[in-house]
């Protein structure tokens, strides 16, 4: 149907379960059957089956397997994407668990689509770049910045994606000792870290300490129980 | 080393076991060589073993199991919530509980101020030295 259909409502109200309003043939009135009837010229309006179109020939296969092999069963499901925790709010410091970067205080951006949680240091403070970092390995804490004037949309997961290189394979190549290029950065996503964590850096220096805090690691000290520290 | 607190009727003790752990209550009677009848203003009267309640310095004037209304005034008149929170060992709960429900980011200012704190000490005392 070309037009938006609107949900279909019943003209006969259910007194009860299985007994309507209204008798079969003051139904038949209410739906207008008579009225298409003379419409048409005396009969309720038919479609006929068409007559089958003929179908293309199939030509025998030229190859047969050898065995029957059993086919997996159809999975028609998708995945849904990564809850986020309702602790974890676009300003959220994030307290990193694992990699190179754990312990570091972290300023939570927003979500990207894979489910990953976009981050940053910012990188003047604590030389986190604007990374993804997985859920399960961070802890929330309740401080907040107020980060609304960021604008974090060109950062999705196919900006992280790695360039890929094509090399083609030559005799020479083998042969040559492995000249590894450092692989630095190119300028634009230094630039783009600038741009993101000059906003960001604005916020922080509205809170007294805030940038101090950032700048340190946090660690378990004597005495501190995990299950009872309140983050 | 006599006994200086002592269970009596208007003897306030703090509930150290138990649903009503840290509450403030009061005896008003005596059940036997181990209970006593406790009360509070916001807490049904009930019975208590004595090793569930550490007994303060403060007491109160009240009659044996006074009604209710009485003994909230006579709480009022003594000014026993005052009293505790100005007693060491309520300024002392009163940190601890304030300690327990800091988060990181007052975690992390408590110890710059501590840090400040001792500076200042520290310079003080070299002041004295020289």
């Amino acid at each position: 149907m070309a037009k938006s259909e609107k949900p279909r409502v019943s003209r006969n109200k259910e007194l009860i379960r299985g007994v309507g309003r209204f008798s079969r043939s003051k139904m038949y009135h209410k739906r207008g059957i008579w009225a298409l009837k003379e419409k048409n010229g005396g009969s309720f309006p038919r479609h006929d089956k068409q007559p089958p179109q003929a179908k293309a020939v199939e030509k025998a296969p030229k190859f047969y397997p050898a065995d029957d092999e059993p086919k997996p069963l159809i999975n028609k499901r998708k995945p849904k994407p990564t809850k986020l925790r309702s602790s974890i709010t676009p300003g959220t410091v994030l307290i990193l668990l694992a990699g190179r970067f754990k312990g570091k205080r972290v300023v939570f951006l927003k979500q990207l689509e894979s489910g990953l949680l976009l981050v940053t240091g910012p990188f003047k403070l604590n030389g986190v770049p604007i990374r993804r970092v997985n859920q399960a390995y961070v802890i929330a804490t309740s401080t907040k910045i107020d980060i609304s004037t960021v604008d974090a949309s060109k950062f999705t997961d196919k900006y992280f994606e790695k360039e890929v290189v094509r090399k083609k394979k030559t005799e020479s190549d083998f042969f040559e000792a492995e000249k590894e290029d450092k692989k630095t950065l190119p300028t634009e996503k230094k630039e783009d870290q600038k741009v993101l964590d000059a906003v960001v850096l604005q916020a922080v220096e509205s809170v007294p300490d805030l940038n101090q805090y950032l700048s340190s690691r946090f660690s378990l000290r004597s005495g501190m129980k995990p299950h009872e520290l309140v983050f | 080393m006599p006994f200086r607190r002592y269970v009596e009727i208007g003897r306030v003790a703090l509930v150290n076991y138990g649903p009503d752990y840290g509450k403030l209550v009061v005896i008003v009677d005596v059940v036997d060589q181990n209970r006593a009848l406790v009360d509070a203003p916001k807490m049904v009267r009930s019975q208590m073993n004595f090793k569930r309640l550490s007994l303060t310095d403060i007491k109160i004037d009240i009659p044996r199991v006074p009604k209710k209304k009485v003994l909230t005034e006579a709480m009022e008149a003594a000014e026993v919530q005052k009293r505790w929170e100005n007693s060491s060992w309520g300024r002392k709960l009163i940190v601890q509980k304030r300690r327990a429900e800091l988060n990181d980011f007052e975690r992390f200012k408590v110890m710059l101020a501590k840090i400040k704190r001792g500076a200042l000490i520290k310079r003080e005392i070299s002041k004295l030295k020289k």
